[in-house]
């Protein structure tokens, strides 16, 4: 997919985020839009995936992913998200898109496997699991002598949990050059920006000497940067080691007041806020 | 009182180590992955045979958890494997969300479990792992007496689909069950049929209920004696056609009272057939450094222990 048209499918799935998060009036909107150009990038344009369809219409979904690219979430909470993008890549239809978080729902409020949503291959939600995960299935593809890759995407804030380091020192070891890990370093977290609640320092000096390449991406709500970082980390596979992705975002990109501040970490819009959300955001696909 | 007899003594945990050997024959999926106790857990043979289907994971206990998860997902059979302290309690949540939650088929096999660990001390004599593990939903827990019928249990599981917890120990233990057993997942053993009451154990008390079943039947008590290697899902008909017989239970386990099999027993006796029960497990507390039969003894797990406790809940009936 062309640039233009990533850019109309993310204002889409901007739109898809506020509303379902107003939907339930909870949620995390602020890393969701942050996010939102770097995954609709992944499964718009970049990844390779089975673009075959059942009978339903949808795209067939394999768990297993055998010749396929896979991706996982590990900062669940940016749940809108990953169900944004799925239903507009084709995996499910856009109108469940309004069950986000009530009950009966496939779209729990953090990923699931659990109600087999088409599109999940791991639960997450808990910080810090996600690159773990994503090891054991690029450790997979390399048995296997499948030529693909394993993207995962973790939060700034989750750099904090101990395991991230586990993970860290595993990919390496094992040669693991058929792994991209992105970090969406938006500096912020709950209680505050991440250099006040716990600092990361230098997460890129981290991950060097952990033994990975790193790929700085300087601005991740900047389409063509975003597909420019995901040639320039393509390019360093298959040389030994794994790849980080250093992406700066915006907490909150594309809505003005959700910006610049972590106050939307997790809260949902009123009524007048959503208004305002939308006036920013254009409706290109139509909305679910 | 049915005859039980051995010729040797062998740990549990070379029960696992040989059902390893024998899947990495069978079963090209089945992988293994340790944090930095390969020669404990007795994985040399299976690794020596199959080195690109074992993943040393380090001491990284929640990365190795994660990364039989991502195994999992892509077809593999992985059996993450470490001391039972490090495989339940310290990566819980990782259990809980990659893999239970998630459906992950990983199977979590775990020795060293419970007071026989022994000299080690309380630090990693974990006696609540059956707990933790048990109120997990969809969580498969087994707890072998012996070196066979571990074994039996380690090549059971790889054709199950679905998350488990396979618990083991250090010490050598008697090895009486037949080595050619039929290992059915969720379905007790009857060790002995009795009348007078029904003794429920599971992994190394099973031997210690045996040595008890002699005694009592020295003393004119009938004992019926039943192995419950799965402790969850729990035979439940196997359990309450027994106590239907002998209206009194007694049970036994290398565990905290609080959570563990006699627990799950109390619960399905509470709601479908109240009966008198005295237990037998580790009450409330930690362990401490000693001798394997030291710790049992001392903190009443043993064939004695059982003994006492026949004879308490025969006089409650």
């Amino acid at each position: 997919m062309k640039v233009e048209e990533l850019k109309t499918t993310a204002a889409q799935v901007r739109r898809d985020i506020v509303r379902m998060v107003h939907g339930c009036q909870s949620g995390h909107p602020g890393g969701s839009l942050g996010c939102t150009d770097l995954v609709t990038a992944l499964y718009f344009h970049e990844m390779k995936i089975d673009e075959s369809k059942g009978a339903d219409g949808f795209l067939n979904f394999s768990r297993e992913a055998k010749g396929e690219d896979l991706f996982f979430l590990s900062n669940g909470h940016i749940s809108p998200l990953f169900y944004s993008v799925l239903a507009r890549r084709g995996y499910f239809d856009i109108k469940e898109m309004a069950t986000f978080r009530k009950i009966n729902s496939r779209l729990q409020g953090h990923p699931a496997t659990h109600e087999h949503l088409p599109g999940i291959r791991i639960a997450s939600g808990s910080l810090g699991q996600g690159l773990s995960v994503a090891n054991g299935a690029a450790y997979a593809k390399k048995l296997r002598k499948e030529d693909r890759i394993v993207y995962v995407l973790m939060g700034d804030g989750e750099q904090q949990e101990g395991q991230i380091w586990e993970a860290a020192q595993f990919a390496p070891h094992y040669k693991l050059d058929n792994l991209v890990a992105i970090v969406d370093w938006n500096k912020q977290q709950i209680d505050g920006s991440t250099d006040k609640v716990m600092d990361n320092r230098d997460l890129k000096a981290k991950y060097e000497a952990f033994g990975w390449l790193t790929v700085d991406l300087l601005d991740g709500n900047d389409m063509q940067q975003v597909l420019d970082a995901l040639a320039a980390a393509k390019a360093l596979l298959g040389k030994g080691q794994p790849v980080v992705i250093l992406m700066k975002t915006e907490m909150g990109a594309g809505v003005d007041f959700m910006m610049h501040t972590h106050k939307w970490h997790g809260t949902a819009p009123n009524d007048e806020q959503l208004a305002a959300a939308l006036a920013q955001l254009p409706e290109t696909l139509g909305d679910y | 009182m049915k005859k039980y007899t051995y010729t040797e003594k062998k740990d549990t945990r070379s029960g696992f180590g040989a059902g390893m050997a024998e899947l990495g024959k069978s079963h090209p999926n089945v992988m293994a992955l340790c944090a930095d106790l390969v020669a404990s857990l007795k994985l040399d043979a299976f690794i020596k045979e199959n080195p690109d289907r074992f993943v040393q994971c380090g001491i990284a206990e929640a990365n190795m958890i994660g990364v039989a998860a991502g195994l999992a997902i892509a077809g593999y059979v992985p059996y993450a494997t470490t001391f039972a302290n490090f495989g339940s309690g310290r990566v819980y949540d990782q259990i809980r969300q990659s893999v239970a939650y998630s459906g992950a088929n990983v199977k979590i096999a775990v020795s060293h479990a419970g007071l026989t660990l022994g000299e080690d001390g309380a630090t990693h004599q974990i006696l609540e792992d059956l707990a933790m593990m048990r109120s997990m939903p969809e969580m498969t827990v087994i707890n072998p007496c012996d070196y066979n019928q571990t074994k039996a249990a380690t090549i059971a599981l790889a054709d199950h689909v679905g998350p488990a917890y396979l618990r083991f120990g250090r010490p050598v233990v008697p090895v009486f069950t037949d080595p050619n057993q039929e290992f059915v997942i969720g379905k007790a053993w009857m060790v002995n049929e009795g009348k007078d009451v029904t003794i429920v154990a599971t992994g190394h008390l099973v031997w210690e209920a045996i040595q008890a079943g002699e005694i009592l039947e020295q003393e004119g008590i009938d004992a019926e004696i039943i192995n419950i290697h799965t402790i969850k899902p729990l035979d439940e008909e196997a359990i309450l056609k027994s106590v239907e017989k002998t209206g009194c239970m007694v049970n036994a386990e290398e565990h905290q009272l609080n959570g563990g099999l006699g627990d799950a027993v109390c619960q399905l006796l509470s709601r479908k057939r109240p009966t008198p029960v005295e237990m037998v497990g580790v009450d409330n507390s930690f362990g401490e450094s000693g001798t394997p039969a030291q710790l049992m003894e001392k903190y009443g797990l043993n064939a004695a222990a059982i003994v006492e406790k026949v004879k308490q809940v025969i006089a409650r009936k």
